[in-house]
């Protein structure tokens, strides 16, 4: 049994403490949060054992695993605090506000051989992971453009009170939808190297953004494009779709279904003709021994505990994976220069990548 | 126990009618297409076309709405209980939370604070979160029935025999360890609504290993029972062998699993769990209720 932890019972705190608990591979021996009100609910109710600062719970139980889902701002101490512990890390996304933070940490877990991951669940989502494995098969050809959009219902009045609507806690959407977005660009399409003709925008928050565009260039003169806006009522819940266009087709998926135009067969993508394929999440989904919200949540936990089982440092979503994210948030924000390339994590199928881009 | 005792027990119980009417396509709620789930959004964003369907349900001989405590189920109860002439004999089974309504709360408000949101303003607990006071005794009892309680106001003067508990918060409460609350839920609406509870799961065999211990006998649980197996964790096989030998009233949702299994084999193999005691399904038009519901009817009498 993996002896795990967790700090950060908010509202994905307690959804990852529910996956973590009916986990048949870990023991969650304790849970973490500053708020009193909480963790005393959690000790009278469920039973954990609570802590009410990291110190405490790091230097009160013996551990193997630590997931981190506290606010943005609070990763960067507690991960290095977990791993100069020697622990192996989970940690919420976005990895890091700072992109130097996320080098020093990506390089501390690598060096010391811990398993780290990031919660990007897109990557666990079935049609996305199939629009990944198109376009790594090459059926569309070299990508030429990528667009990502997120929308959703999240603040849809003037005000706001959590640490969501505060920039310097990585509130707003551009820490929240956007990244998102960003890594599903970077999972089906491959890593950007530059961002430009940004608008930020709060629709209705005074600090932070609530919609985002942007251009995403690559140096192999394919673009994409970026749209976030989480101030529209329109949608039900967060709503996420990837477009990717090659000259020998396109595809479309979104958490649902991933739907491919092909103009021609291609001995890659076998059972895949001509024109339009649906596939559907009733095909895509794998099934997860416990089902919360979605079975990304749960098989992303689960992608966890394997790794650490199997010692897997180099799976999905690792620190240097999310950082590539987080880089193109920092261009975004306009903290560094969109001119800058991001590092490049070693992508699964690099060779594929690397050809499609060239 | 015998499968004699368990069927004489599951008499004695006020029975369901063999088919529910769902309403996932009334509220955008599509698990194949985002598309499909906007057109049909658009379709239903007037409340009356929504009452045309549970008509048409209605004449087909569907008199069981099993419905989600959306803000706007406020106004088709309105539409019941002034034509209650015309349905003399309908049932609603309340699903409740919606939980998008608190999920969306509490990334823009904070946890309690979008708690203080949803309990009745002038109430002692409210006014307590408010002046930032942690409630004496944590009684998450109390807040469960005020939550209960708030849910449950759009049905009053509806007859509401089953009250469910959302999936979303059965299998994160159930994850959670917090065990003790499915009996709080199943004690308030038996005892202020005289209601039967109802549980959706999505994680059935886990589920009943808790109500088991808790002492909840013979529960209503709906869950997805399909012929794919799709969304059944713990495998269809364990599924099936829980349906065959636990003691629990089964209610089967997602049995077409979004379409991805053809209606006729789709429910050939739900009718074929003998012990499923209702099936709930949801559908837009005339056709399709008539279909599925004559379906349901034939295969039932098949399988008999």
């Amino acid at each position: 049994m993996i002896r795990t932890a967790i700090v950060g019972l908010g509202k994905m705190g307690l959804s990852h403490l529910a996956i973590l608990r009916a986990h048949p591979d870990l023991d969650v021996v304790a849970g973490c949060d500053s708020s009193g009100y909480l963790t005393d609910i959690l000790v009278k109710y469920s039973g954990l054992r609570c802590h009410s600062d990291l110190d405490r719970l790091l230097e009160n139980e013996r551990l193997d695993a630590l997931v981190v889902a506290t606010p943005s701002k609070l990763h960067v101490g507690m991960v290095e605090k977990a791993l100069r512990r020697g622990l192996h890390v989970f940690c919420e996304k976005p990895f890091v506000l700072d992109p130097q933070d996320g080098e020093r940490l990506a390089a501390l877990a690598e060096s010391t051989k811990r398993v780290n991951q990031v919660g990007y669940h897109f990557r666990f989502v079935g049609a996305f992971k199939e629009a990944a494995r198109i376009v790594r098969s090459g059926a569309l050809g070299p990508v030429h453009h990528v667009r990502a959009e997120a929308y959703g219902p999240v603040v849809l009045r003037p005000k706001g009170s959590t640490w969501r609507s505060a920039k310097a806690e990585g509130g707003g959407a551009l820490y929240d939808y956007a990244c998102h977005a960003v890594d599903l660009v970077n999972f089906v399409a491959g890593v950007p190297d530059g961002v430009d003709g940004i608008v930020r925008h709060g629709v209705f928050s005074q600090d932070v953004d609530d919609e985002i565009y942007c251009t995403l260039r690559y140096d192999s003169g394919a673009s994409g494009q970026l749209c976030v806006n989480w101030s529209d009522e329109s949608f039900r819940k967060m709503s996420t779709r990837i477009s990717v266009w090659g000259p020998r087709g396109r595809l479309i998926a979104d958490r649902q279904e991933c739907q491919v135009y092909l103009r021609e067969p291609h001995p890659e993508l076998p059972g895949f003709a001509k024109g339009w394929t649906s596939r559907y999440t009733t095909d895509l989904t794998e099934e997860v021994w416990y089902y919360l919200r979605g079975e990304e949540y749960s098989a992303q936990i689960d992608y966890f505990a394997k790794s650490i089982l199997a010692g897997r440092l180099d799976g999905e979503n690792t620190f240097r994976s999310a950082l590539a994210a987080d880089h193109l948030v920092s261009m975004i924000a306009g903290l560094t220069g969109g001119s800058t390339p991001p590092p490049r994590p070693a992508p699964a199928g690099k060779g594929m990548l690397a050809r499609l881009f060239k | 126990m015998t499968a004699d005792a368990m069927t004489d027990s599951m008499q004695t119980a006020a029975p369901m009618d063999r088919v529910l009417f769902g309403d996932n396509q009334f509220f955008g709620v599509n698990h194949m297409s985002e598309d499909k789930a906007r057109a049909q959004a658009m379709r239903f964003q007037d409340t009356q076309a929504i009452i045309d369907v549970l008509d048409a349900a209605y004449a087909e001989g569907i008199r069981t709405f099993m419905c989600t405590t959306h803000d706007r189920m406020a106004e088709i109860c309105d539409h019941f209980r002034v034509h209650a002439y015309r349905y003399p004999d309908y049932r609603f089974y309340p699903c409740m939370p919606y939980a998008h309504k608190y999920a969306n709360a509490v990334t823009e408000h904070g946890m309690i604070e979008a708690l203080r949101m949803f309990l009745p303003q002038d109430g002692a607990l409210s006014a307590m979160l408010k002046g930032g006071v942690a409630l004496a005794g944590k009684d998450v009892e109390s807040i469960m029935q005020l939550l209960i309680d708030a849910e449950m106001k759009m049905f009053e003067g509806l007859s509401t025999p089953v009250v469910f508990m959302q999936n979303v918060i059965t299998d994160l409460l159930l994850g959670l360890r917090m065990d003790d609350t499915f009996r709080m839920f199943h004690d308030h609406v038996r005892q202020r609504y005289g209601a039967e509870p109802g549980f959706i799961t999505m994680n059935v065999p886990r589920l009943l290993d808790v109500l088991d211990r808790l002492g909840i006998d013979n529960p209503i649980v709906c869950a997805n029972i399909n012929k794919i197996g799709f969304r059944m964790c713990g495998g269809i096989a364990l599924y099936e062998e829980t349906l065959r030998t636990r003691r629990f009233r089964p209610v089967a949702m997602s049995v077409l699993a979004s379409g991805a299994i053809a209606p006729r084999e789709a429910i050939e193999y739900v009718c074929a769990q003998a012990r499923i005691e209702a099936i709930v399904f949801g559908a837009s038009s005339r056709a399709n209720i008539r279909q599925t519901k004559a379906l349901i009817d034939e295969l039932t009498a098949a399988a008999a």
